[in-house]
């Protein structure tokens, strides 16, 4: 029993979970916009900030 | 007085009014939007992007039509127990600070749990509970913070559209093959022989197989469905020898694995899809944020207000109106219906029609067509048409708008394709007869290689990426096409027709002539502060063209509708208005729109409103007029007949007076006798002859609003660079021939090793993506060598 075989078996399973992942995100709509998330993840953090600024401690 | 940027609009304001927190606002409206805001915790609205808002509009009564439940039931996707989900259009999205307060709508409105927005289609999608918030309330809520949606007719039809993504699953899928094969053909192609790779081929070639299966049934279908189809229509497309090498392929590697002949060519086979599908990919994505199907309704109104007996009002949804009901139509409402005026002040705006921008004003008793907006006031109308019998809507009954358009043009790569296959049919016979006579045993074996090696990928990817790459440039000088296939339509047209106006006149600036006696400091002076008062369009624009007069306080002042003004200062009277108002003449027969002025009953003359004709029209004519035939048809009265046969080139056909179905009778009329015809028009007059010519071209000041179906839509600033658009379409016509030429060499070399039976699958599996990849840098290296032309 070579170490090829395991070797095979596990790159194909690696192989075919990033497929699975890349199935699900089509299908859940992650390639229909492909925009405005980039814009949307730059939010977040100046939301924080913002929260900071306007409730300073009295 | 000094001018300032609104704060919230960015629109010019005065630095006096309406000053907060050392912020300035144009108005009331905006200023309320930027309270809201601060109010709740959301002034950061103002940080991404300056002055990013609209002001809102004030139209109560708007989305009445969204308290009835059966209509509001229509706008939701969603609809089950307390949660409920919409998505609205709002074309006013247009940066990162209108993304960021729609998405933080929850924090304006309870009840509202989630929003996203969808920036490139501008819409956003918005889940809320019921019994909180209605879906009214969310509509009155954007408009109050400038981001009213655009609810028509149209959302009200559609059903819930679903999006297509099987490309991007069978894309997923040849890749996913595509990359393991590779992986588990890379021993063979350095250690043919060795005890390793004898020991564990069979397991590798066996996989490769596996992997082959999806690509080949599922992944490749649509090129099996296309052949077929091709076929049956007797018709060689591309898809013919592009799918008969998929099978050669396919089935000779699969009797090299299974007999243990040799690796067979998944590596070539699973690429080979990978990269068209790659194309496809490519050239199918367009604009999602416009739409080019659109029509009217699109623009027309969901409900409408119709007046029962006893004035009792009720809001009806509009394939409910029926001839003599009696409808109620508010300031900036559509009017829906042919109708007869009733009652009130009627100033219709047709330029979403005609492309007209001045108002037309209408008495009762007059005749009003669907499609006019009412700029004044309330009024109400008697129906005398339903909205599909309406004179406008009857022609969207037309066959033109039925039949898929152009189902019958053959594209350039079908063109060639069928050349292709013969010859290269005819090369894998004769090389197979060839070595029938020399060695038998591979005879057959050089028959598949030919018809592998032969597999046009490289010339099936010319197309897609020269035309998705121009497609891509052209976009980002506003001029936006339905798909790539316009870009072919473009380059093979030899007649160009023309709208008149809107088109090829602008409908945001108006020339003002005045034609009579001078008139002095003071009656300039007196007849601008009299139009101060007046709200009617006309007195607006000619009031504005007064910028530097004084203003007088004036001691009276009347306003009689649909007539004039009468204001008086000291001991002088001005008359303003129409013809028959100011000389108490009854009015000559006139083609222009004017207003006359007369002092102290003493007529002094008019001012009359003219239409400018675009910047660069001139230069856009002469220049198309060397190598297009060209006419314009106006459905306006002759007026402007001298002025543009003076204008244009000698053989230039003008047609005055054009109903809808004229247009589009004309075109089909040039097209019988061959021509291939562009049109360019605007309105929704134009949508007959937009839909029956080749390229239908829409030009519009706002690519965002309303623009009738049609195969692109230019920005109207663009409209002096149509002649370099069709030049370039040309050029790329140019660099898809040289492309074929390119990959055609690739063929002549792949076919020696084929033709003389040594084929290795190393080889092929070396030349396809070689010749692939080259073609995709060359036909994007050239086209954008072509975008740097354009302006």
């Amino acid at each position: 029993m070579s170490v090829i075989y395991l070797l095979l078996a596990l790159s194909i399973l690696v192989a075919i979970i990033f497929f699975i992942a890349f199935i699900i995100s089509v299908k859940n709509g992650q390639f229909d916009d492909a925009y405005t998330p980039s814009v949307r993840m730059l939010f977040d953090d100046e939301l924080v900030k913002e929260k900071k600024i306007t409730q300073p401690p009295k | 007085m000094e001018n300032v940027p609104c704060y919230h609009c960015g629109y010019s304001c005065n630095k006096q009014i309406n000053s907060e927190n050392e912020k300035f606002f144009c108005c009331k409206g905006c200023k309320t939007v930027y309270e809201i805001f601060l109010e709740n915790n959301l002034a950061h609205y103002y940080d991404f992007q300056q002055t990013p808002g609209a002001t809102p509009e004030e139209n109560k009564g708007k989305f009445d039509f969204l308290s009835q439940d059966k209509i509001a039931e229509k706008l939701l996707e969603f609809n089950e127990g307390n949660t409920q989900i919409t998505t609205l259009y709002i074309p006013h999205i247009h940066c990162s600070s209108c993304i960021w307060i729609l998405e933080n709508l929850h924090k304006l409105q309870k009840g509202i749990s989630s929003s996203m927005v969808n920036f490139t289609e501008k819409k956003v999608r918005i889940t809320f509970k019921s019994s909180e918030v209605t879906l009214h309330e969310i509509a009155l809520l954007l408009s109050v913070i400038g981001y009213e949606p655009s609810i028509s007719l149209d959302d009200y039809k559609a059903g819930k559209n679903k999006i297509d993504r099987s490309l991007l699953y069978k894309l997923g899928v040849a890749g996913f093959a595509f990359g393991n094969v590779m992986f588990l053909s890379f021993p063979e192609y350095f250690e043919v022989t060795g005890f390793w790779i004898e020991h564990y081929k069979t397991l590798f070639r066996g996989l490769m197989f596996v992997f082959s299966l999806p690509v080949v049934f599922y992944a490749a279908q649509d090129y099996f469905i296309s052949a077929y189809k091709g076929i049956s229509a007797h018709l060689l497309n591309i898809d013919v020898p592009i799918a008969l090498g998929i099978l050669v392929l396919f089935f000779r590697s699969s009797v090299e694995v299974i007999f243990d002949l040799g690796t067979g060519f998944f590596d070539s086979l699973t690429g080979l899809v990978f990269f068209l599908l790659l194309g496809k990919y490519f050239q199918q994505r367009t604009y999602s944020f416009l739409s080019f199907e659109r029509d009217y309704t699109s623009y027309f109104p969901i409900a409408v207000t119709r007046i029962l007996a006893g004035n009792k009002e009720e809001i009806v949804q509009i394939y409910e109106v029926k001839k003599g009901d009696r409808l109620l139509i508010r300031n900036q409402e559509l009017i829906p219906v042919d109708a007869i005026l009733m009652r009130g002040n009627a100033q219709i705006d047709y330029s979403f029609v005609t492309g007209e921008s001045l108002a037309v004003e209408k008495k009762r008793g007059n005749k009003l067509f669907a499609g006019g907006k009412q700029l004044s006031g309330i009024l109400e109308i008697e129906v005398l048409a339903s909205v599909s019998q309406s004179y406008l809507t009857q022609l969207w009954s037309n066959v033109v708008f039925q039949k898929e358009k152009n189902a019958s043009f053959k594209t350039i790569t079908d063109r060639i394709s069928k050349h292709f296959t013969i010859f290269v049919l005819l090369m894998a016979f004769s090389s197979a007869i060839f070595w029938l006579f020399i060695d038998a045993s591979k005879a057959l074996n050089v028959f598949t290689a030919v018809l592998i090696i032969a597999c046009p990928c490289a010339i099936a990817l010319a197309a897609p990426f020269t035309l998705g790459n121009l497609l891509r440039i052209y976009g980002k000088k506003k001029f936006y096409l339905k798909n790539a296939a316009v870009i072919e339509q473009l380059a093979a047209i030899d007649t160009v027709i023309f709208d008149k106006t809107g088109t090829i006149t602008t409908s945001v600036n108006n020339e003002i002539h005045y034609h009579g006696v001078v008139l002095s400091t003071f009656e300039t002076a007196l007849l601008k502060s009299s139009l101060q008062g007046s709200n009617h369009p006309l007195s607006r624009m000619l009031y504005k063209s007064f910028e530097e007069v004084e203003s007088l306080e004036l001691t009276n002042f009347k306003e009689f509708i649909g007539k004039g003004i009468e204001t008086r200062y000291r001991k002088t009277t001005a008359k303003i208005g129409s013809y028959s108002f100011v000389k108490n003449e009854l009015k000559k027969h006139s083609f222009d729109t004017a207003v006359h002025v007369s002092f102290n009953n003493d007529y002094k003359g008019k001012f009359s409103f003219k239409n400018t004709y675009r910047p660069g029209f001139l230069n856009v004519f002469s220049d198309l007029g060397k190598n297009y035939e060209l006419a314009i048809l106006s459905g306006d009265n002759r007026g402007e007949a001298v002025y543009l046969k003076e204008n244009s080139p000698k053989n230039t056909q003008l047609l005055f007076n054009q109903r809808p179905e004229d247009k589009l009778r004309y075109i089909a009329k040039l097209q019988k006798s061959g021509k291939k015809v562009m049109m360019i028009g605007d309105g929704l007059n134009d949508a007959g002859a937009l839909a029956q010519s080749n390229v239908g071209v829409s030009l519009s000041e706002n690519i965002n609003t309303f623009s009738p179906a049609c195969d692109a839509i230019l920005d109207a600033s663009k409209f002096n660079q149509i002649s370099k658009y069709i030049r370039a379409s040309k050029s790329a016509i140019q660099i898809i021939k040289y492309a074929f030429l390119l990959s055609f060499i690739y063929n002549v070399i792949g076919l020696y090793f084929a033709a003389t039976g040594q084929l290795m699958p190393i080889i092929a599996a070396i030349l396809m993506p070689l010749s692939s990849i080259s073609i995709v840098v060359f036909t994007t290296v050239t086209t954008n060598f072509i975008g740097k032309k354009l302006q």
